[in-house]
């Protein structure tokens, strides 16, 4: 039963250092933040996907599960309140171990950019894998972020979400407890 | 801390309301976010807006900076400062260099910003369109379209009448080259250091319910013509009380024989150049 395990020991401070974190990681697209430190959520979660959820999810906020992340469901709606939905298309919050495309999701109207999906994709790591050169917004120049477990073509999958501007999904990858976040406004191109 | 309250004051679920209407904001950077602002237990028009931003933001270990005009010892500077110390018992400081967070209403600190501060503007109007536009539907449907040539034809209508474009605060904004935006009524002088800041800048309007930020490092240009480049004034004048001949100068009427004062607006400025005067 996943649901013996405890959410955050301060839910206070510890939903305000994650949101500081992924706060930070935004403004600086690329840059390694830390969320979710000391916290043991069910498989398949991992401590920066449960943090972000236990910070940002609520029962304001329709979620979309993967199917691997069913398991981690009762523990998500109890800490969380929040009620899984079926159609990704719906969701303001998605959790996913993969990622092929973002068609999916909802990447917002012309008018309300901002009610679009933010999927945070677990990931096999940071530092090694995919070299990915990082411009934009938040970024002096140019940032190299080092990413493994993306899809080989997802340069160009980020390049059709960039372009849908300022439509376009924003997304968190995870691995463990480290989180780097990539807002619609930046572009990716392999380095 | 008064007990009684959650940390700095709001509830979590309101918090949580506000943090994602904020990083929404970071990622589409000039874009106005609509909120469910809160009652807050000072009147609209004092800050509400730049107050729930820094609630949502503040955490025990911040250390809070609050301006009104650039000062420090102002009553609406001094009350929201004290109500962080009481609802969320941080530690507060005048000194722009020691906060990590600094709510202001209507100025940008004269010293430059760093990239671990965070500053955060009390908005009365986000819309930059609502004196030419009253309609809340059309003007997103602008934003929507980025049909902004009403705003120019008002910058060039000011050129045709005075010479000159005629707004001295709240100069409207290309934010990361897409969104018109309202950078508060902060004097234009303060503009330029809007653009490519280090710091993340956040904006909450509270009565008119709107979040909107800029990222650290994003281009920001005060709207302008070729021929008719933007230009920041200042009075011609250098500070009465520090000598300074670069900040931005309050006006303040001594006597009743005319007497006037400029003086820096930026108070924690002002200061420190006084007390480094002194200790040479």
């Amino acid at each position: 039963m996943s649901l013996d395990l405890p959410g955050f020991a301060d839910p206070v401070a510890d939903a305000h250092a994650t949101f500081r974190a992924v706060l930070d990681a935004l403004a600086h697209p690329g840059r390694v933040q830390l969320a979710g430190t000391g916290l043991r959520p069910p498989a398949p979660l991992m401590p920066a996907t449960a943090a972000l959820l236990l910070t940002l999810v609520d029962v304001e906020t329709p979620l979309w599960l993967a199917p691997d992340f069913w398991p981690a469901r009762e523990w998500i709606v109890f800490h969380t309140g929040a009620s899984p939905i079926d159609d990704p298309a719906r969701a303001a919050f998605a959790v996913a171990a993969t990622l092929s495309d973002f068609e999916g999701f909802s990447a917002g109207t012309d008018e309300a950019p901002e009610t679009s999906a933010t999927p945070i994709v677990q990931i096999a790591g940071f530092g090694v894998g995919q070299r990915l050169r990082l411009s934009g917004p938040g970024v002096r120049g140019s940032a190299t972020l080092h990413a493994d477990g993306l899809p080989p073509d997802f340069p160009a999958l980020w390049a059709a979400n960039h372009a849908l501007y300022p439509r376009g999904v924003d997304l968190v990858l995870v691995a463990g407890e480290a989180l780097v976040a990539l807002p619609r406004s930046v572009r990716v191109e392999r380095a | 801390m008064t007990e009684g309250y959650n940390f700095a004051y709001l509830d979590e679920q309101t918090k949580r309301m506000i943090r994602r209407a904020l990083l929404k904001a970071v990622a589409i950077p000039g874009h106005q976010i609509p909120f469910g602002s809160r009652e807050m237990p000072l009147p609209y028009g004092w800050g509400t807006g730049g107050i729930q931003v820094t609630a949502a933001v503040l955490g025990a270990s911040d250390v809070l900076k609050v301006i009104d005009q650039g000062a420090d010892d102002t009553t609406n500077a001094v009350s929201i400062r004290r109500f962080f110390a009481k609802t969320a018992g941080v530690r507060t400081t005048t000194h722009t260099a020691e906060a990590t967070v600094i709510q202001t209403r209507h100025r940008i600190p004269e010293r430059q910003l760093r990239d671990d501060q965070i500053i955060v503007y009390q908005v009365p109007m986000p819309e930059p369109l609502a004196k030419l536009e009253p309609s809340r539907t059309e003007t997103r449907k602008m934003h929507a379209l980025a049909d902004y040539g009403a705003m120019y034809v008002k910058l060039y209508e000011d050129i045709t009448r005075f010479g000159h474009v005629s707004i001295s605060y709240d100069y409207p904004v290309m934010v990361n080259n897409r969104h018109l935006m309202s950078p508060s009524p902060i004097p234009a002088f303060d503009n330029p250091k809007l653009h490519m800041s280090a710091a993340l800048q956040l904006f909450g309007a509270g009565r008119e319910k709107r979040v909107y930020a800029i990222p650290p490092l994003t281009p920001v240009n005060s709207l302008d013509f070729e021929d008719h480049p933007f230009r920041a004034t200042r009075a011609p004048h250098s500070c009465g009380l520090c000598g300074s001949d670069t900040s931005y100068l309050d006006e303040v009427v001594t006597d009743d024989r005319g007497g006037r004062l400029f003086c820096c607006s930026d108070t924690d400025y002002c200061e420190g150049r006084r007390q480094s005067a002194t200790a040479e």
